[in-house]
């Protein structure tokens, strides 16, 4: 191992165990503050108001008079306990304020006692408080211990997503100076140098040919990754660490050759060189709405016809759900698509029409099992029918690999575990949540693992793979075991021209 | 008429005021919210005949919790099901004559109320000993179980044990309805069930049990996943893209 963590790491059991709860034990965790210079871009404060109380109260009833799921999920709680043991944070940290209906009583006891006949009067019959400091304290800290990956509302008998709630009291601490570092930050970095990761055009540009040299040594092609290309058909928009990251890259570079492959002509775009759009984690409606708007001024300042998202797990869930409300009409867009379009759905659709050649056979060294993403699994879909966000992934690796293995059933799909990185968490800073919070993945990894030799999981979104690439290691396996969807297909691709499609007529000639 | 019917009538007269206007405003309240966001928990139907599949399942059935919980679906659902028909039992104070289909729930309707005072200790014995819902129980929480179980225990004590006038709490009832008011049968344990009764239409509109009317509101079960087909902006999202957009 790397590093030794200040924390015990729990141990994996081979049968998933409900935890006993043990109060406060996650109550040190929290991550850094916004400085004030992060937080006037965004529209917020720069430190904490004076009359924070009462601006946070105020902005709790703005909030429920914007959003009808928050007004709906904060009366319609009855404490049944459904959701207790559901997420990956309370099993990992067996903290009780990280079951998702603790953290939503977070903010509900304040809701109750200052927008509720019952809460008014009688606070100490229905669990109503004050919004004190110590309140909000705890507020910043487990509202910064939910990766709103929505696995909860799945599971709620009125679908109450806590999600909603945590973004909700996330842009209410925004709103009296209490913003986190990490997002807002980085919502900076989008606005004043194009994506998440501050990487300016020039060094984009330069890392992209340094990819293509990479592709044509490999395989003797001129596969190109056009940058701000006018005319283009595709606007390719993908989350930064796609362009350095492992095992992000590996996956750029299979959508770069499944495209020319296919004959399309695709660009990226420098003024929206990011999939990413943390507007959501922080639940700013205006600040989200602004990131997406930058798809939209690139898309029509390219003139493309069509956008395609790269892997990424909660970009897809505001390009597929909310880009469209946020940033539409796109009737300036080839009608023939939809808009956007996962990069998934697009390699998918080739692989049906027989316009890829895959040799499975080249990731034969691979065993390999598919994470879903939060984001994907239950807040988007990919093609024409629900559920199409599970099998479409699975179609590609099982086209691609010969060895494929899927992890618990209790543990995929909808009921798939967040990575333990998302929601804007993905910080050192917070690295003790984001290790625990890995332990049900990991636990569900293990007995794949153990009991079908499974090497490699596989994912679909840029946060899961860089969560996992780093706690991978704290359970004893290694960083490399995560890897991209379309690294398998980039591997697997057979190029028209290449030295592998060569070597391929050889063997069969031979 | 005697100080108990009379009390009793104006009670119910304002309990039946404060659930129905409570309640209204609540729903008037849901419905106005604008949702400004796509959010169904998918996999989600793709259309408004999948969501109204999807709602009924939810309601009938307790779909998410079934797949949630097998206890508390089976306790939750043995009290919301026994309640049902307990409810539509109750008709027969309501109706003159009665209809022959609550006539023929009346045998149900009877042992229902078992299964419901069942179902809700179930649901007590889980907020007690399980760690976790004891946690997260207010004392409303505990109460609301106790007042359902009383209202429970009062109303089966009547039925199979001790009985009660009937045909007198009908004609209270009914004269209620047609502002003709008659007396009740001067019976304790038939004060306290309906006073209890009262208690809880008053509450209703004030407590969680806004859950009723709450979960027709849940945007991640009614909407259909369709965002990329259909725009979906809401009115001040609109107001928002004419004013800087």
């Amino acid at each position: 191992m790397a590093e030794q963590p200040a924390f015990d790491i729990p141990e994996l059991k081979p049968y998933p165990v409900i935890p006993k709860l043990v109060e406060d034990a996650m109550a040190h965790s929290q991550p850094f503050v916004a400085k004030s210079d992060f937080q006037g871009p965004l529209g917020f404060p720069g430190e904490l108001v004076d009359d924070w109380q009462d601006v946070a109260v105020k902005k709790m009833g703005e909030l429920t008079d914007r959003y009808r799921s928050l007004q709906v999920f904060l009366d319609s709680c009855v404490k049944c306990g459904a959701c207790t043991d559901k997420c990956h944070y309370y099993l990992g940290t067996t903290d009780p304020k990280n079951m998702p209906v603790a953290r939503q009583d977070l903010f509900r006891k304040v809701y109750r006692r200052h927008y509720t006949f019952a809460g008014k009067y009688l606070p100490w019959l229905v669990g109503a408080e004050d919004l004190t400091e110590e309140v909000l304290d705890d507020w910043y800290k487990y509202f910064h211990q939910c990766s709103q990956c929505r696995r909860c509302s799945v599971y709620c008998p009125y679908g109450i997503d806590t999600a909603e709630i945590s973004m909700a009291a996330r842009e209410v601490m925004d709103s009296i100076g209490k913003g986190q570092k990490y997002c807002n930050e980085i919502i900076g970095k989008v606005h004043t140098i194009g994506n998440n990761l501050g990487l300016p055009e020039p060094a984009l540009v330069d890392t992209l040919e340094g990819l293509e040299e990479e592709i044509e040594e490999d395989t003797g092609v001129a596969v190109k990754f056009p940058v701000d290309q006018k005319g283009a058909d595709i606007l390719l928009v993908t989350p930064s660490a796609d362009f350095f990251a492992e095992p992000h890259v590996d996956g750029l570079i299979g959508y770069a050759k499944v495209l020319h492959e296919a004959g399309l002509s695709w660009t990226l775009s420098s003024h929206a060189s990011e999939a990413a759009n943390f507007g959501m984690f922080i639940g700013s409606y205006e600040n989200m709405r602004k990131v997406a708007l930058r798809i939209r001024e690139a898309a029509l300042d390219l003139g493309v016809k069509r956008i395609v998202f790269g892997e990424c797990g909660h970009a897809w869930r505001v390009a597929y759900s909310f880009l469209n409300t946020l940033a539409g009409p796109f009737d300036f867009l080839d009608p023939n698509y939809p808009v956007p379009q996962h990069i998934c759905e697009v390699t998918h659709g080739l692989i049906q029409e027989g316009k890829l050649r895959l040799d499975k056979s080249q990731n034969d060294d691979m065993v390999m099992t598919y994470h879903d993403s939060c984001n994907v699994a239950r807040a988007s879909r990919m093609g024409d029918v629900p559920g199409g966000q599970f099998t479409i992934p699975r179609d590609i690796i099982r086209a691609s690999c010969n060895h494929f293995y899927d992890m618990p059933a209790d543990t995929v799909r909808e009921a798939t575990y967040c990575c333990g990185g998302g929601g804007g968490l993905l910080t050192d800073d917070l690295i003790e949540l984001r290790v625990k919070g890995a332990l049900p993945r990991m636990e569900a990894l293990k007995q794949v693992v153990d009991d079908h030799g499974v090497t490699h999981m596989a994912a679909i979104c840029a946060i899961c793979k860089s969560q996992f690439a780093k706690v991978l290691t704290y359970y004893g396996f290694q960083m490399d075991q995560i890897v991209s969807v379309h690294q398998l297909v980039s591997n697997a691709i057979v190029l028209t021209g290449s030295e592998q499609e060569k070597e391929a007529e050889l063997s069969e000639a031979a | 008429m005697d100080a108990a019917s009379l009390a009793l009538t104006f009670l119910y007269y304002g309990a039946a005021l404060v659930l129905a206007l409570g309640l209204a405003l609540r729903i008037r309240r849901y419905a106005t919210v604008p949702a400004p966001l796509k959010i169904p928990t998918t996999p989600a139907p793709t259309n408004r005949i999948g969501v109204v599949l999807r709602m009924i399942r939810e309601l009938t059935l307790f779909e998410s919790l079934f797949k949630s919980n097998k206890w508390i679906w089976l306790f939750g659902w043995m009290f919301h099901f026994g309640l049902l028909l307990v409810l539509l039992r109750h008709l027969r104070y309501f109706t003159d004559p009665v209809w022959g289909w609550v006539a023929f729930l009346q045998p149900y309707g009877k042992y229902a109320s078992l299964m419901m005072v069942l179902g809700l200790l179930g649901l007590w014995f889980r907020r007690v000993a399980v760690d976790r819902v004891r946690y997260i129980s207010a004392l409303s929480d505990h109460l609301m179980l106790a007042l359902l179980i009383a209202i429970g225990v009062t109303g089966i004590a009547m039925s199979f044990a001790v009985g009660t006038d009937v045909v007198a709490v009908k004609a209270f009832f009914l004269g209620l309805m047609w502002f003709d008011w008659q007396p009740l049968p001067s019976d304790p344990l038939l004060y306290g069930h309906l006073v209890l009764v009262a208690l809880l239409m008053l509450i209703f509109p004030f407590s969680k049990l806004l859950h009723a009317p709450g979960m027709f509101f849940s945007p991640t079960r009614n909407q259909a996943d369709n965002p990329r087909e259909r725009r979906h902006v809401s009115a001040w999202a609109l107001k928002l893209e004419k004013g800087n957009g």
